[in-house]
């Protein structure tokens, strides 16, 4: 479960790689491919939760076009038990991740190196391991026809070649739960 | 007829819920700036006061959605709007529900 790089990585840099476990422990890695977005998320989080369908649903329309979509949950579960593995686990089983790898980013490592500061916390990464988008899924979580706009817009950018417009927005949500020293 | 919102400044909904509450104030005639609205700021607080999560409303001590067996914590509170949306505010029909019914038992005592 390494990091191999640990610097704040900023759009246009190069993603920090990361190895993580999913909830039945198959572990998994940035890939080589086209596109690849990176989503820290948790469990009991309303700004995850609420933005939670229109992200799975980018991950199903991009497939494929060859995107890749990793979930990372990094909150501590001894003070949120809501984020456990198991808790992790029931939500996968239940279908609510569709395929898409749910990882655990235990040591908060992984969060720590992408400097993930909220749940949700997206990243767009193109097939040379470079950051092209951060931030949010999209501008209000309460409109539901914005359907993850900045994801698929910063897809649709990077699989054209192009520089996403923006290449980075606020992220939104809850804070990312840290173990406490 | 007391009305608090508790929030912790972790999350930050808590802006979109207090101008909802005042707009369904102001809407029945109540005065929207005699909200109570209390930070909670630490575990031993959140335990205290009950609190599962930010924002919580109540009206003369009474949560305006049911907050059933959740833990104290801080917290992000998850609300389902009557669409069925998950969301981080209350919805603003449960707001004004909460507010008629605790005003119309307010002007029953009074009467």
């Amino acid at each position: 479960m390494a990091v191999i790089k640990d610097a704040a990585p900023a759009v246009g840099t190069k993603a920090p790689a990361f190895s993580l476990p999913d909830t039945d422990a198959v572990v998994h890695s940035l890939g080589s491919a086209p596109a690849t977005v990176v989503v820290f998320t948790c469990n009991h989080c309303p700004y995850a939760l609420g933005w939670h369908e229109r992200i799975i649903a980018v991950a199903q329309e991009y497939a494929q076009r060859g995107v890749q979509m990793l979930a990372i949950n990094p909150n501590d579960a001894t003070r949120y038990a809501g984020d456990s593995v198991d808790a992790m686990r029931d939500r996968v089983r239940a279908g609510e991740f569709d395929g898409v790898p749910y990882l655990r980013d235990e040591s908060q490592e992984v969060a720590r190196a992408y400097d993930a500061k909220t749940t949700p916390d997206v990243f767009v990464i193109d097939e040379d391991g470079v950051i092209r988008y951060r931030g949010a899924p999209d501008s209000d979580l309460e409109d539901a026809s914005q359907n993850a706009a900045w994801i698929r817009g910063a897809l649709d950018a990077v699989l054209a070649g192009r520089d996403p417009d923006p290449v980075e927005t606020p992220p939104v949500g809850c804070t990312v739960k840290w173990r406490e020293a | 007829m007391h009305v608090e919102l508790l929030f912790w400044e972790g999350c930050p909904s808590h802006p979109q819920a207090l101008a909802t509450l005042r707009e369904q104030m102001e809407a029945l005639g109540l005065d929207p700036a005699s909200v109570d609205v209390r930070e909670i700021d630490t575990d031993e607080d959140a335990a205290e006061e009950n609190f599962i999560g930010s924002p919580t409303i109540r009206i003369d001590g009474v949560d305006i959605v049911d907050p059933g067996a959740q833990p104290p914590g801080l917290t992000c509170r998850v609300y389902h709007r009557r669409d069925g949306r998950i969301s981080p505010t209350p919805d603003p029909a449960d707001v004004r529900e909460a507010l008629e019914a605790a005003n119309a038992t307010a002007t029953e005592r009074s009467s």
